[in-house]
């Protein structure tokens, strides 16, 4: 058992398509002032930092030591962790290893990206396989599409379904003011929006955004000398599989690795009934559909009842589950900061600073990191010390 | 480095082919191989799980074991899941457009129980859906590279 360990302080940069005002260490430094502003900390109180961002897509191939003036990690120890989507989920996780292992007892997160800085599509292409996927893939839209194609097969979901939960993230987006995009966008506009991989049309999906996110983590003991409200972790599961598609899709199991993390996550908090237990979740939902589909994987329903749930109003601001408070992946998406956004506007919720996005009385909130090839991260935070 | 002038902040531009060599392994090898000595695919089965993969690799993942018992497979399966792919990007593969639209498709191979992803030959979405028999359609053996593209596509069957 490790000790235990809170977020005592976040920071994220606005987000935009492209900020060409800034390099990528400029940026991130913009994320850790404000985190370490947050957590009222300097620089100097920070004992060790985990890094990360997307591989490819900055061609920056170590960020560890090419951020280190944004970071504040000049000679101290800081390490770089990169795992696709799920990165910044990751880098909190690692983080939080860091502090549990009785080795730290202050670390700072980062996640960050500039998606402008490249092609994203060209850039997730090169995440593929170079021998047998690269060929025919063509980035995350239709990967996300096939499972979406199964998902309506199966259950008979329709394009109708999905679009509800991009008009509710977007519509939740308006609460945030750190949020890319910030105008409402109804079923109706995403009904009419272009087709771009059968059945995701561009208010389906999420958009590229420049950003940065950082997280402070503090042992038990300090945690409460910084924080008055500290967001303690009640669980932290990683379920990493393959890079290649056809191992790690099997659309009549749903997505393993979700199911698989979030049971893990479920185990470590005595969590039994997620949809009761749980006040507010922040879910890396890169595409409407998985708004249906993965609160069904990660047990929030039962397989196929996702439609149903969603359309009963439980997923929205003031139902039973509020998912995506922020406006979630749908209206803001730096990649390798998006699933660390997750924790942070999870641990937002849990501190009770949310402004106009807070969720009354959260006591548990739950965020997920997902990436590439259809793999997941699980974290729980909690008012809660456990 | 080409450098472009946007307000008084330059951008540095990097626009360069950077050439790789990827090593097929053993029996990524012998899938090429049989498909141009015998136009048919082949996978591996596990010892430990039973399960066959295809493409055939030399480890099963969860057993962490060893994989020997190669398996002639046939040319066809069934889509498990697709998406016509509508929009324009390029290929990093060629630093060229990729030709738009085609069908990007999942598909469970015939007496293997993995999937296999590549293009199948159909856009039209009145024509296609899960559960459909699908048919490769090789390169002549002359042209064949030993490559990913020594498949053409697949064609809907049935």
């Amino acid at each position: 058992m490790g000790r235990r360990v809170a977020i005592v302080g976040v920071g994220q940069t606005y987000h935009k398509s492209h900020r060409p005002d800034v390099t990528s260490r400029e940026m991130i430094r913009e994320a850790v002032t404000a985190a370490l502003a947050d957590a009222e900390l300097t620089i100097r109180d920070i004992d060790a930092i985990v890094i990360g961002n997307m591989d490819h897509f900055e061609s920056i191939n170590y960020v560890d030591t090419y951020s280190v003036e944004g970071s504040g990690g000049v000679m101290k120890p800081i390490m770089k962790v990169s795992t696709g989507g799920t990165t910044g989920a990751t880098v909190a996780i690692a983080a939080y290893y860091h502090v549990a292992s009785g080795l730290f007892d202050r670390v700072l997160a980062i996640g960050f990206e500039k998606n402008s800085e490249s092609d994203t599509t060209g850039a997730i292409i090169t995440c593929s396989d170079a021998i047998w996927d690269r060929f025919s893939y063509s980035g995350a839209i239709p990967s996300l599409a096939t499972e979406a194609t199964a998902y309506m097969e199966k259950y008979g979901a329709t394009q109708e379904d999905a679009a509800i939960i991009g008009e509710r993230d977007r519509n939740n987006a308006l609460n945030n003011p750190f949020a890319h995009l910030r105008r409402p966008l109804t079923v109706a506009d995403i009904m009419a929006s272009p087709m771009l991989a059968y059945p995701i049309k561009l208010g389906d999906i999420c958009p590229r955004s420049d950003g940065a996110c950082a997280c402070v983590l503090a042992a038990d003991g300090v945690a409460q000398k910084i924080a008055r409200k500290p967001a303690w972790f009640k669980a932290a599961a990683v379920r990493h599989t393959y890079t290649w598609f056809g191992d790690s899709t099997d659309y009549n199991k749903g997505l393993v690795s979700m199911q698989r993390a979030s049971k893990d996550a479920y185990q470590q908090a005595g969590i039994t009934k997620p949809a009761e237990e749980i006040d507010v979740a922040e879910l890396y939902l890169p595409y409407t559909w998985a708004g249906l589909k993965w609160i069904e994987d990660i047990g929030f329903c039962g397989p196929g009842e996702g439609v149903r749930f969603v359309r009963d109003g439980n997923t929205h601001m003031g139902g039973k589950i509020p998912v995506n408070p922020s406006g979630g992946v749908i209206s803001t998406n730096c990649i390798g900061a998006t699933a660390m956004l997750r924790v942070a506007e999870a641990a937002i919720q849990v501190m009770g600073r949310g402004g106009k996005r807070q969720v009354p009385d959260v006591k548990n909130a739950l965020a997920t990191g997902f990436g590439g090839c259809f793999w997941s991260d699980v974290v729980i935070l909690s008012t809660e010390r456990p | 480095m080409a450098h472009q002038v946007e307000s008084e902040r330059l951008v540095s531009v990097f626009a360069y082919p950077m050439p790789y060599e990827w090593s097929i392994g053993l029996y990524g090898s012998k899938f090429f191989q049989e498909i141009k000595q015998n136009r048919r695919f082949v996978g591996i089965r596990c010892n430990g799980c039973g399960k066959v993969y295809v493409p055939p690799r030399r480890v099963c993942g969860p057993c962490f074991q060893e994989l020997a018992e190669l398996v002639a497979l046939s040319d066809t399966g069934v889509i498990t899941a697709f998406s016509v792919v509508n929009y324009p990007f390029i290929d990093p593969n060629t630093g060229a457009r990729r030709p738009i639209p085609y069908t990007y498709g999942y598909i469970k191979l015939d007496g293997a129980d993995n999937i296999f992803s590549h293009i199948i030959n159909e856009t039209d979405l009145s024509k296609i859906k899960v559960g459909m028999k699908v048919r490769a359609i090789f390169k002549d053996t002359a042209e064949m590279q030993g490559n990913i593209q020594d498949i053409k596509y697949f064609d809907i069957v049935a």
